[in-house]
């Protein structure tokens, strides 16, 4: 079950990458779904999840809202008990483990903090329910707080603090029990947008100071999954439906709504596919003709999309090998730093980001915009395992 | 300028805001200010027309006062205690262990608080009494000459009816309280090792204790004043405040000792009100604070 890990080794930073190795001495756990299925009276809301994090690895769960992604969390915590299905943290069978022995560090949206208690005191609770001893408690309390930056803020109540300091007090709470997993559920999305890149920063800090802390990060968005994850698994409907290291799945996503939920990419229905080597292949659309990378190897003869992130698209071709498309403009949008143009191809949107322009083109002009043969990756309609 | 500006229509509809508080104020007092008052002068006259505080200093100095005041206390106390113990345990079962039909019983506690209290000392008269089922049953079941049980005649059944009478009005606010508690809270104590007792005891004891005392008090203000549960028992030397009046008044025609007792009790009904409502006062604005 656990994935590979030389595999995965590659698409991480090399800083995260010394911290898996040190990992793996201090025993750190993964977390295992297999074959795990909720149903709520009935109502299946979690379907058949199979999905490994590795020990020291950070996996962000996406998707929209209602896909479930809570629910999988909820499930690795002890909240939701599965109708099917294991659930392993290391090598520890939890599935039938109740919550309080699970030894899970869990951070929720709205933190959750205990409003009766001061800062340090809620970070104690942990500790203290597990019969820590006074000097353990006196020591790791304020360690964990100064880890988070809320050290000069110990005495405080949680009404006494901002939305990203309660935050922060509620990952101090979650460490101070050195779980062997901490799980986080949405826990950005309480805050508003500076404050929410610069936890985003923190987060990556943090998990770079404990290198062997395994972490599921449920989020519905994806930038926040971009900059932290290794792997990113994306949900829908209960379904697990791509699942893969970060980069690969931004740039040849496994499937139609990966590549639209990850990055908001451009897709155009292409027929008549024929591979050229190279893992690049070409296609028909319209009259005209494309060549993409054929990541997933899709068969000859069939029909795909073609997908095209929005800042791939540029008014002048890139390279001798650049695709060309002509279509007709539907509004133009600038947004300080890009201009922001959509445009209409028999009737499918498609979206460019460029640099501003001198003379942006008026709504219902022609305009020709070109891309680069391997920025495009050729998807299929429904899933391929990432 | 903006909160002159504002403050000025204020000013002006006061005398307005006055003269409709006057005609409640006039029922009020006539209905009720005015009978306190008269009580107070019988207390204090007696049945000349001199005031005067001796009727008060022979009463307090009267062993049967001493009890009826230890009487009372001492089943408010112990009664509000149970309802306490009672109270708080059933809406923790109700509000954190779902089970089917949890909502229903919520609904019917509030339905118990509409019911007339001495029902409920009727309904254990037929349970508990000498000649109630329970005895009869073991009566016949073990072969007794004389009812076993018999606790109903005395303190203890006073204040099990007062408990089984009063919890509902320590439950409504508890379970009030218990639904403002955020279910998270709840799991990620549970995350971080806390076992159930630890989590009543350290997460929903102090969210509670707000509605906690303010039930508390309230309970240990109605059974200071229960009438009915003490009359329908009838236990000989289970007499309180409020019954040591209706002997005083209907049956010993000793209007002035009532009156003196009457007095005393409305006091201890006036500091024990006092006290809820600075309770809630004061967790009211802490709470406030929360938020
Ligand atoms: N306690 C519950 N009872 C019934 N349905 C639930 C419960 N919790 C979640 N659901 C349903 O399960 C689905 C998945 O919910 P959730 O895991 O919270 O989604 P997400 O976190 O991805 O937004 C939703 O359709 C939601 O309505
Ligand atoms: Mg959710």
């Amino acid at each position: 079950m656990p994935a590979d890990l030389a595999g995965t080794a590659n698409a991480v930073p090399a800083v995260v990458r010394v911290g898996v190795e040190r990992a793996a001495d201090r025993s750190s756990s993964g977390i295992g779904f297999e074959d795990v299925t909720v149903a709520y009276n009935g109502l299946v809301v979690l379907d058949s999840l199979t999905l490994a994090v590795n020990p020291g690895e950070i996996v962000a769960l996406i998707g929209p809202s209602g896909s479930g992604k809570t629910t999988a969390l909820r499930a690795v915590a002890g909240f939701v008990r599965p109708v099917r299905g294991r659930i392993t943290i290391g090598p520890r069978d939890v599935t039938n483990v109740a919550p309080h022995a699970r030894n899970i560090g869990m951070v929720v949206q709205n933190y959750a903090l205990f409003p009766h208690m001061r800062a340090e005191e809620n970070v104690a609770f942990g500790l203290r329910a597990r019969g820590a001893a006074a000097d353990v408690i006196r020591q790791r309390v304020p360690e964990c707080l100064r880890l988070v930056g809320m050290a000069s803020y110990a005495k405080r109540y949680p009404r006494e603090l901002s939305g990203g300091q309660q935050q922060r007090v509620a990952i101090a709470r979650a460490l101070a029990i050195r779980p062997q997993v901490l799980l986080l559920d949405e826990p950005l999305s309480a805050l508003d947008a500076q404050i929410r890149r610069s936890m985003l920063d923190e987060l990556a800090k943090l998990h770079r100071e404990l290198p062997s802390l395994t972490v599921l990060y449920v989020t519905h968005d994806q930038t926040e999954a971009l900059t932290l994850a290794d792997h990113i698994g994306i949900m829908r409907d209960g379904k697990l439906v791509a699942f893969g290291d970060a980069q690969s799945l931004y740039r040849y996503p496994p499937n139609r709504f990966s590549a639209e939920f990850l990055g908001r990419a451009n897709l155009l229905p292409v027929q008549a596919l024929v591979a050229t080597g190279g893992g690049m292949a070409r296609v028909r659309f319209r009259d005209g003709a494309f060549v993409a990378r054929n990541h997933h190897a899709l068969p000859d003869g069939g029909e795909c999309l073609l997908c095209v992130r929005p800042h791939d698209l540029c008014l002048a071709p890139p390279d001798a090998a650049s695709n060309a498309l002509t279509a007709t403009v539907k509004s133009v949008q600038w947004q300080g730093d890009m201009q922001s143009v959509e445009l209409d191809v028999d009737g499918h949107l498609l979206r460019v980001s460029c640099a501003p322009m001198h003379a942006p083109p008026s709504p219902g002009a022609p305009l020709t915009v070109h891309f680069s043969a391997t920025q495009a990756t050729l998807v299929p309609e429904t899933m391929v395992r990432g | 300028m903006a909160d002159i500006a504002l403050r000025l229509p204020v000013a002006d509809e006061r005398p307005a805001v006055n003269s409709w508080i006057a005609p409640p104020l006039l029922i009020l007092a006539a209905l009720f200010f005015f009978p306190l008052a008269l009580i107070v002068r019988q207390a204090l006259t007696g049945d000349g027309d001199v005031l005067s505080i001796a009727k008060f200093a022979s009463v307090f100095a009267s062993r049967e006062f001493h009890h009826a005041l230890g009487n009372t206390l001492t089943i408010a106390l112990a009664a509000t205690a149970g309802c306490l113990v009672l109270g708080f345990v059933l809406s923790v079962l109700i509000a954190f262990t779902p089970f089917p039909g949890s909502r229903v019983i919520a609904r019917m506690i509030d339905t118990f608080i509409a019911l007339p209290t001495f029902l409920v000392a009727l309904a254990f008269t037929f349970i508990y009494g000498s000649a109630g089922m329970l005895n009869e049953s073991l009566k016949a079941l073990l072969h007794l000459d004389l009812p076993p049980v018999d606790f109903l005649y005395s303190q203890w059944g006073v204040m099990l009816s007062e408990v089984t009478v009063y919890t509902p009005f320590v439950m409504r606010p508890l379970l009030a309280a218990f639904s403002l508690i955020e279910p998270a809270q709840i799991e990620v104590a549970a995350s971080l090792g806390a076992r159930p007792l630890r989590i009543v005891s350290r997460i929903i004891l102090p969210a509670a204790l707000p509605a906690l005392v303010a039930g508390g008090s309230l309970c240990l203000l109605l059974t200071v004043n229960e009438f009915g549960i003490v009359l329908f028992i009838g236990a000989k030397d289970v007499i309180t405040l409020p019954l040591l009046i209706y002997d005083k008044a209907i049956q010993q025609f000793d209007y002035t000792t009532a009156c003196v007792i009457a007095v005393v009790n409305v006091a201890l009904s006036i500091a024990l009100y006092s006290l809820y409502r600075f309770v809630v006062a004061y967790f009211g604005s802490r709470r406030a604070g929360l938020v």
